[in-house]
């Protein structure tokens, strides 16, 4: 059974946890988590196990209720969504991992209304990825960002406006997405992807078809955190608890990234999007301007979760400039990036946690060599992240320089090439100037009366160094597999991307 | 020549991770000093015999291959021991074994912190550099020549004081920046060919261009690998760098590193370019002109330091021009004396830098004019130092002298005039500068008495090993190692289109 049903498992089985949680931890608040972790590492077996399936036999499909598309609900695994699938699923699943040394220092007490939310998000982003209907993808997205408000409320003082913002601003962005659909159901008579692109080029031009992309694009852009429309991400991951920045902000914005992949590529067509409404290449110039702005605020910034907040703004633009080059190279380093990033700025949240569990702040200027004392794995997996950001081999973020880098050249763009070189070297001025001071700045000297001496000692004496395994763990996982990533994204690119190369590209 | 045979061989590969199987081993070694020593020093020897084990082969023509697994479709990670990248990593690694001896008299001598890393960074930056000698197509080589850009900045900042952050935040921009641009060339190199090996005789055959863009792509190559080789105006990250430790002043920034870039010049200008592309569109005259400047430059800027590390940094940034020089000529000679010069400048410079380590660690003495009759008390030190000096400025029977004069034969046979006047005067301002350190370490008195005389033997041993072989190699170039018959294979490989 399983076996037919299995591409309508994850969000189900997410969702149906997200609701049993507050129901089953109403007594014991402590099941909340193991709950949630436990959901999480089944979806990530069963996304395993999925794109394990595609792999070996190609595409599914699975009809809800059994209804027939275009009149059903159909959900399509094809090697693209599988792929993001388990990207995200693996990622939610080493944050949650995490999160339970975090979470109860932040926001305690809340841990059943959180986990429940959470789970609700990461259904939400399942949905998005494996759902064939452009409607039921706009319920999933509603799913997805209601969860995201409360999760990213739930956190510090400034955290509800944060959220609020985020809140109207995504809004206003599902509405857009929702009146594009509109107009699009309105020529074509379905709402189910394939059929739609089926249909589309039987209609001679329209503009109804033309305001229907570009409102859909919008909408979804405001979520992707797309330039100029990134105003709500900053706010929202500096203010929000460690856990949700460390989970939005790798899956968040990629799983948008992805929507407007599908809906591009795979609903529109290569040559409509880029040619008779030139909206790829807006994408583009405007992901490169988006690169270059994010990366020199980021280097303005004096606080590490809103320096990598908008260290991500930069590097959203990377998929964005990847997928608005419409081409098969941009398109490998589009993808390639969504894994990448999502590991990346997975690990880097995670470590900007540790930093706010160990001492209370994670401000740039105070740090000094005693934190990578304190915390010399979590620095090491820092490190490594931060040399793949600056895409230095063998890390992952070397190959997706690579493929954009060649994406541009083949397009003949030599401005985004540049954009893309420029950005790796701002990325290293950001990320080399928190290295210096965590390896080379002595710490002040201790005051007197601080008697620092016998816990130094203790931990010279371990090996490991740092206590709390929960917390480091996770970061030495993801950030390690930056290195495999990067070693082994040949097979990544010809196993799966090259697969899915849109047709027409 | 015939065409050269390729087998397959886990030999370049064990070359390259030795000393990266070495590094966990240091770390984990951290609190024995002596068992993390005994690391590096087992890795130095087993990854210079397993580059020896690659000489006959090389010589004969047959030449290993290895490949990692594909790393971007349709581009592998491989490695080729040709001539030139054998002649190479046999300099990179034999000099390693030496530095590594050298390095722990150092470090001991002045009880240094961070040893670990220390002896771990510099594993990293061997491994990185056979990495670049073996690697048998651009994508490769950008793998390990960035690789060796970060390995080689924690210890440019080893002594974690104000001057060495800034000199590593100089350091990063500059090689940075020159990787970034190294992969915009390879990039559009790939777009152009659809395959980044390396060929002698260079890839681009069949390729057309217009004028314009081969010159921008030519910058763009010259500028990434010529930041590391330290072709003005890209030198300052050097003389900037030598607030590092002097086994790594002596090792990367006299031979690994350095001649990194200068190996990737040769690369670029051989195996990518090719003479005819090179020549037919006047790039090598423009790379002449600039490898010229730099040598006269550099000569003159080296007068004005009075720290001696500086001053042999600025002799360096000028003797890697000489082997830049060498490959813009694209005559025989001067291929073979710009080849020579990679080793024979990498064994002169290395001992000089030894020579400036032993006198801070013993004397603690870094200026020049503090130097006065200390020949006295470190009469082998200063005995190599003249060596290396007398073999910079290229006299006789000291191994600078061969690459020097086949570097004159080359300018002739390509028919030039200028670049000869340059080797002149460039001789004779090395010996400008080199002579008063000289004459002041053994003809003046000191102010005031020196207390100690000698360093440990374990520095005084290398340092008269590498005089000693640059003297040698002066009597025979062809000695132990065949260096001038690899270059002369590789020089006849580049202008006669015959390599792999």
């Amino acid at each position: 059974m399983i076996i037919y049903n299995s591409p309508a498992l994850v969000p189900l089985l997410l969702l149906a946890t997200a609701i049993s949680i507050p129901v089953l931890a109403i007594k014991k608040t402590k099941l909340a988590y193991p709950l949630a972790v436990g959901a999480s590492l089944f979806s990530v077996i069963l996304s395993s196990y999925n794109i394990f399936r595609v792999w070996k036999s190609g595409p599914l499909t699975y009809h809800f209720g059994g209804w027939i598309p275009p009149i059903g609900i159909e959900y399509v695994l094809d090697p693209l969504s599988a792929f993001i699938a388990l990207v995200i699923n693996i990622v939610a699943f080493f944050v949650l991992w995490h999160a339970s040394g975090v979470q109860e220092r932040e926001i305690p007490g809340k841990s059943v209304p959180y986990y429940s939310l959470v789970l609700l998000f990461l259904c939400g982003a399942n949905g998005i990825i494996m759902t064939g209907d452009l409607f039921n993808l706009y319920v999933f997205l509603e799913i997805f960002s209601l969860a995201g408000y409360g999760l990213i409320g739930i956190g510090e003082k400034q955290a509800p406006v944060a959220a609020f913002r985020y809140l109207i601003m995504g809004t206003v962005g599902a509405s857009f997405y929702l009146l594009g659909l509109g107009f699009l159901y309105i020529v074509t008579g379905s709402l189910n992807m394939a059929d739609i692109k089926n249909i589309l080029p039987l209609i001679d031009s329209n503009p109804a078809v033309e305001a229907a992309l570009s409102l859909m694009v919008i909408g979804i852009g405001i979520k992707m955190a797309i330039f100029p429309l990134h105003g709500w991400l900053p706010d929202a991951y500096t203010y929000a608890p460690s856990t949700t920045s460390s989970l939005i902000a790798p899956i968040g914005t990629k799983v948008a990234a992805y929507a407007i992949i599908r809906l591009l590529f795979f609903v529109f067509d290569v040559k409509f999007v880029s040619r008779t409404l030139p909206i790829t290449d807006l994408i583009a110039w405007l992901a490169a301007i988006g690169i270059l702005y994010g990366s020199v605020m980021a280097m303005a910034q004096k606080e590490m979760k809103r320096m990598l907040a908008y260290s991500s703004v930069a590097q959203i633009g990377y998929i964005g400039l990847g997928i608005g080059m419409a081409n098969p190279l941009g398109f490998i380093g589009a993808v390639l990036h969504i894994l990448n990033h999502a590991f990346m700025k997975g690990t880097l949240f995670l470590v900007a946690a540790n930093l706010r569990k160990n001492s209370g702040h994670s401000d740039i200027s105070r740090l000094d060599a005693s934190y990578r004392k304190k915390l010399p794995w979590s620095m090491a997996a820092f490190t490594l992240a931060a040399l793949s950001m600056i895409g230095l081999p063998p890390t992952a973020g070397f190959f997706s320089k690579w493929y954009l880098a060649l994406g541009a050249i083949d397009r003949g763009n030599w401005v985004f090439l540049a954009v893309i070189l420029v950005s790796s070297l701002l990325n290293a001025v950001y990320f080399f100037r928190i290295l210096e001071k965590v390896y080379l700045v002595p710490p002040p000297a201790p005051k007197a009366g601080e008697d620092l001496s016998p816990k130094a000692k203790k931990r010279r004496g371990s090996l490991i160094g740092e206590e709390e395994y929960g917390l480091m763990i996770p970061c030495v996982i993801l950030s390690f597999s930056l290195l495999l990533l990067g070693l082994g994204n040949a097979n990544i690119v010809k196993g799966i991307i090259q697969r899915i190369i849109p047709l027409g590209m | 020549m015939t065409t050269p045979e390729i087998y397959r061989s886990f030999i370049p590969f064990y070359a390259v991770m030795v000393s990266l199987t070495a590094v966990p081993l240091i770390l984990l070694s951290f609190r024995h000093a002596n068992l993390r020593e005994f690391w590096t020093l087992a890795a130095s020897i087993i990854k210079f015999a397993l580059v020896f084990l690659l000489l006959p082969g090389a010589l004969a023509g047959r030449i290993a291959e290895f490949t990692f697994w594909e790393i971007s479709p349709g581009i592998a990670l491989t490695l080729k021991t040709d001539a030139f990248g054998v002649f190479f990593a046999l300099i990179a690694s034999g000099l390693w074994m030496l530095t590594s001896i050298y390095s722990i008299g150092y470090v001991r001598g002045l009880k240094e912190h961070k040893q670990t890393r220390y002896f771990a960074c510099f594993a990293v930056c061997l491994s990185a550099t056979i990495g670049i000698a073996f690697a048998a197509n651009l994508l490769t080589f950008v793998f390990f020549y960035e690789i060796l850009t970060i390995a080689t900045y924690p210890l440019v900042i080893h002594k974690e004081t104000r001057v060495a952050i800034q000199a590593g935040r100089k350091y990063l921009v500059y090689t940075l920046t020159a990787g970034v641009l190294l992969i915009a060339a390879t990039a559009w190199t790939y777009r152009i060919t659809g395959n980044l090996d390396f060929r002698a005789g260079g890839m681009f055959a069949n390729a057309s261009f217009s004028p314009s863009a081969i010159t921008v792509l030519f910058i763009l190559f010259l500028a990434g690998v010529g930041v590391k080789a330290a072709i003005m105006p890209l030198h300052s990250w050097l003389p900037a760098a030598m607030v590092a430790p002097t086994p790594v002043s002596a090792l990367l920034h006299a031979v690994a590193v350095v001649k990194s870039g200068v190996f990737g010049v040769v690369r670029v200008v051989g195996f990518v370019f090719g003479p005819q592309l090179m020549r037919q569109f006047d790039l090598n005259t423009l790379l002449a002109i600039m490898a010229g400047a730099t040598i006269i430059l550099a000569s003159l800027l080296a007068f004005r330091q009075d720290n001696l590390k500086q001053r042999l940094a600025y002799s360096t940034v000028g003797h890697l021009s000489y082997i830049v020089l060498g490959a813009a000529l694209l005559s025989p000679a001067s291929l073979i004396g710009g080849l020579l010069h990679i080793v024979n400048h990498a064994t002169l410079k290395i001992t000089l830098f030894f020579c400036a380590g032993a006198i801070y660690v013993r004397h603690h003495k870094e200026k020049i004019s503090e130097l006065d009759g200390i020949g006295r008390v470190m009469p082998w030190t200063m005995g190599a130092f003249t060596v290396g000096a007398v073999g910079l400025a290229g006299i006789p029977p000291i191994n600078g002298f061969i690459s020097k004069w086949q570097l004159g034969l080359g300018a002739l046979q390509a028919g030039e005039i200028l670049p000869l006047a340059v080797l002149v005067l460039s001789g004779l301002l090395n010996a400008g500068y080199f002579a008063p350190i000289i004459y002041r370490a053994f003809l003046k008195s000191p102010a005031v008495p020196y207390k100690h005389g000698e360093a440990s033997p374990l520095m005084v041993i290398p340092i008269v090993m590498t005089g000693l072989f640059s003297l040698l190699l002066g009597l025979n170039p062809d000695l132990f190692f065949y260096f001038y018959r690899l270059a002369a294979q590789v020089s006849a490989s580049i202008l006669g289109g015959t390599g792999p």
